[in-house]
């Protein structure tokens, strides 16, 4: 079974994560209910514990966790004794002190989710800690995944043989470590499609293959994941101007035709429109971007619901 | 505080008679009775009898000169929370260390001949080691303008070495400038090899383990480019250049090409890169964040080879203490530093001797002969003969591995805690005078 924590896709074996995608298409069924509110983790706390501001991680958390009953705490760092430069270990023994079954993290420092987690009794959840990993959204990329390629009746099933194309920053994403982790283990074939400036060092060592051309391997991809360039990279020398990013690896109309007929478009947001993704492929039917914010509510209540190992599974099969 | 000098009734010090020891030197290893008298050592043979004199039983135990560091973090002044040239120099001498060269980045930087002054002062006060003061290249460190250096050269401090450690000399007219300098009076600059630009935000070796855990990898070549760079310098000026903390074989292979060319250049490695590598890193302890960042396994196997080859001088602490908030704390957030006084030499047998790359005569010269050759030390790593300096370790190295506690070093942060190592420093002698003694302080 699950490991107390989730702070990296590296603790998930199979097993693990086909359980949790398992789980999220169960609950996915709740949220065409009028209720939607299930009991499982009535009297349970979680925090949300935000050192970087990300608005949409942290409502999806919130949502997550209020859809199972759990009371919900948010700590955000602006405004509070962090800002008045308490430490990482002292909101750690704070929260302990309050009493919170979960704490779910965002900070801009990896390892932080790592760290907390020799200082809380309860389990944490790795809400994006650096440019290491979130494993949350490579799991809720996973189910978005397997719901638009292989349906909804797809309990136990992987992403065997399905060809997985990440494009762009691999070297400053998070999103893009906890894939290449996570849909291996699913079975899925990883390729990273780059520049080689923003890919890490020793990047061969990856469960995936690695392309400097993108136009190579749309034509054999079956999903094609894109992550968003950062202000601060585009000053930095890792690519001479953002026009020749975008013509190199963004992916715009004529780029999209390229891909097979069922191909899917991915991005975690937020988008740089006209940068990585031009704005006619966001919105086209291969995206899926509205699709991940949804998911990523059932996929986290997943995640919740293992890690606190609430009382009665949801009835929702009847 | 002083360390103890034990009168007799007639106000005389208290000789020492050391029997049995082995004697590590160039003549290679020599059992005889080692006897103190004063500040010298008065006779060395087998079968000495000194009436009145203490008699030390030192069967089965080494004695070595007493070893020397070129890089020692003591922190005072101005982070008197971390570590003061006493309990510095209390640690230095558990470790079987007489002398110390105390690194220039206190608080006010060691770059006027006052500080320099101050620091040799309170380390004459403490007494438990020589503390030798290595001034600052640039004023406050800052890489911009030439420090005081003949001053501080004149002061009564005597400072040989100049040092900017913890940053890069990184614009090359400057560390020209001082290379050149420094000859006006013997003097040495320690560079602290890290290109800026090349490191700017690293945080852990640039590996398979950074790109993994997101951490802003620091490449080998930042350190080697600097190293090259500074060779080529000493080439064409003529000056003396020692290489501080070496940490990968890139480094080890410039350092080699360099002295093939007689080009007068030394180099030290640390005890952790000597047996440490970067996987350490794995739980995000900012224990193991050290500047060096450990390295490979390939390294450390180059840098052991380096060591006994000779290409590599001797072996230097860079013992960096901090506070314990410092350390417990994210790993970006966290300090760099790692104490090593007090395990030195247990980690050099571990890494060196039980391997069979060095025997203890080899330990006498990198750990002592070297270091005090490079720091212009004339009363320091002196064989262990008759009228020479009576500085010197007794060193037992069948004790049993014991797992590595709280020393007398003020600050914890030993990469090396519960681990075990091998060896005991059992007694350290300064001019005559224990400052350890059955591996207590006196």
């Amino acid at each position: 079974m699950m490991k107390r924590h989730l702070i990296s896709a590296a603790d998930l074996s199979r097993g693990d994560a086909l359980l949790i995608l398992d789980t999220a298409e169960e609950l996915a069924s709740l949220a065409d209910r009028p209720i939607k509110k299930l009991p499982t983790l009535r009297g349970r706390t979680v925090v949300n514990l935000f050192f970087e501001d990300s608005t949409r991680t942290r409502i999806s958390f919130e949502a997550a966790a209020k859809r199972l009953s759990a009371d919900v705490i948010n700590f955000s760092a602006k405004g509070s004794s962090v800002a008045k430069g308490e430490s990482l270990k002292d909101t750690a023994l704070t929260l302990e002190a309050m009493g919170a079954d979960a704490v779910v993290i965002r900070h801009s420092a990896s390892g932080a989710a790592h760290r907390l987690a020799g200082w809380v009794r309860g389990s944490v959840v790795n809400a994006g800690d650096g440019t290491h990993e979130h494993p949350t959204q490579a799991l809720l990329d996973a189910f978005t995944i397997r719901r638009r390629l292989k349906g909804t009746s797809t309990r136990g099933s992987g992403l065997d043989d399905l060809r997985v194309t990440i494009v762009g920053d691999v070297l400053h994403s998070r999103v893009a470590r906890s894939n290449v982790l996570l849909l291996s283990t699913l079975g899925a074939e990883v390729t990273l499609a780059a520049p080689p400036t923003l890919l890490p060092f020793a990047v061969n060592t990856w469960p995936c293959a690695v392309s400097y051309d993108l136009d190579n391997e749309l034509p054999k991809s079956d999903v094609v994941m894109m992550l968003r360039v950062q202000q601060e990279r585009m000053t930095a020398a890792y690519f001479p101007s953002v026009r020749e990013y975008s013509r190199r690896y963004g992916l715009d109309a004529a780029r999209m035709a390229r891909l097979p007929e069922h191909a899917i478009v991915m991005h975690p947001g937020p988008m740089n429109r006209g940068v990585e993704i031009a704005a006619d492929v966001a919105d086209s039917p291969r995206s899926t971007i509205v699709e991940q914010v949804a998911n990523g509510v059932t996929t986290r209540m997943a995640v919740l619901y293992l890690l606190l190992g609430g009382t009665e599974f949801p009835a929702v099969a009847q | 505080m002083t360390a103890a000098t034990a009168l007799q009734a007639d106000g005389a010090r208290v000789r020492w008679l050391i029997k049995g020891a082995e004697i590590a030197g160039p003549g290679g290893p020599e059992v005889a009775d080692i006897l103190l008298s004063a500040e010298t050592i008065q006779a060395v043979g087998t079968g000495l009898s000194a009436p009145g004199a203490r008699v030390l039983d030192a069967g089965g135990l080494i004695a070595l000169p007493g070893l020397v560091d070129l890089h020692t973090h003591l922190r005072e002044p101005g982070r008197e929370d971390a570590e003061t040239i006493e309990t510095g120099t209390r640690a230095a001498a558990l470790g079987g260390y007489t002398a110390v060269h105390a690194m220039a980045n206190t608080d006010p930087v060691a770059d006027t001949a006052g500080v320099v002054e101050q620091v040799w002062r309170l380390g004459r006060a403490a007494g438990y080691c020589d503390v030798q003061p290595v001034g600052a290249v640039t004023v406050g460190l800052a890489g911009v303008r030439l420090a005081e250096l003949g001053t501080m050269s004149d002061s009564a401090a005597r400072v040989r070495v100049f040092s900017d450690d913890g940053r890069c000399v990184a614009d090359p007219l400057l560390m020209r400038r001082a290379l050149e300098y420094v000859k006006a009076f013997g003097g040495v600059i320690a560079q602290h090899a890290q290109d800026p630009r090349l490191t700017e935000g690293a945080q852990l070796n640039e590996g398979e383990l950074s790109g993994r855990l997101g951490l802003a990898g620091w490449p080998a070549v930042a350190e080697e480019a600097i190293i090259a760079r500074d060779c080529l310098l000493v080439a064409h000026v003529g000056s003396a250049l020692h290489i501080c903390h070496v940490s990968t074989a890139g480094s080890v292979e410039i350092i080699r090409w360099a002295k093939s060319k007689g080009w007068p250049v030394t180099a030290e490695v640390t005890p952790h890169h000597l047996l440490l590598t970067d996987e350490l890193a794995v739980g995000y302890d900012p224990v193991f964040k050290v500047n060096p960042p450990l390295r490979t396994a390939a390294d450390v196997a180059e840098l052991r080879r380096a060591l006994a080859d000779g290409t590599i001088d001797c072996v230097a602490t860079d013992h960096a203490p901090h506070p314990v908030e410092a350390k417990e704390t994210e790993w970006s957030e966290a300090a760099f530093g790692m104490i090593g006084l007090e395990t030195a030499v247990r980690v050099v047998q571990q890494a060196m001797v039980d391997t069979g790359l060095l025997d203890w005569s080899g330990v006498a010269d990198r750990m002592s002969v070297r270091p005090a050759r490079i720091g212009r030390l004339t009363g320091q790593g002196t064989p262990l003969e008759v009228g020479r300096p009576a500085n010197l370790t007794l060193y037992d190295p069948a004790a049993s591995a014991e797992p590595v506690g709280h020393g007398a070093s003020k600050s914890r942060n030993t990469p090396f805690a519960g681990m075990d190592l091998p060896g005991r420093v059992v007694a350290t002698f300064l001019r005559g005078t224990p400052t350890v003694v059955d591996g207590k302080l006196t």
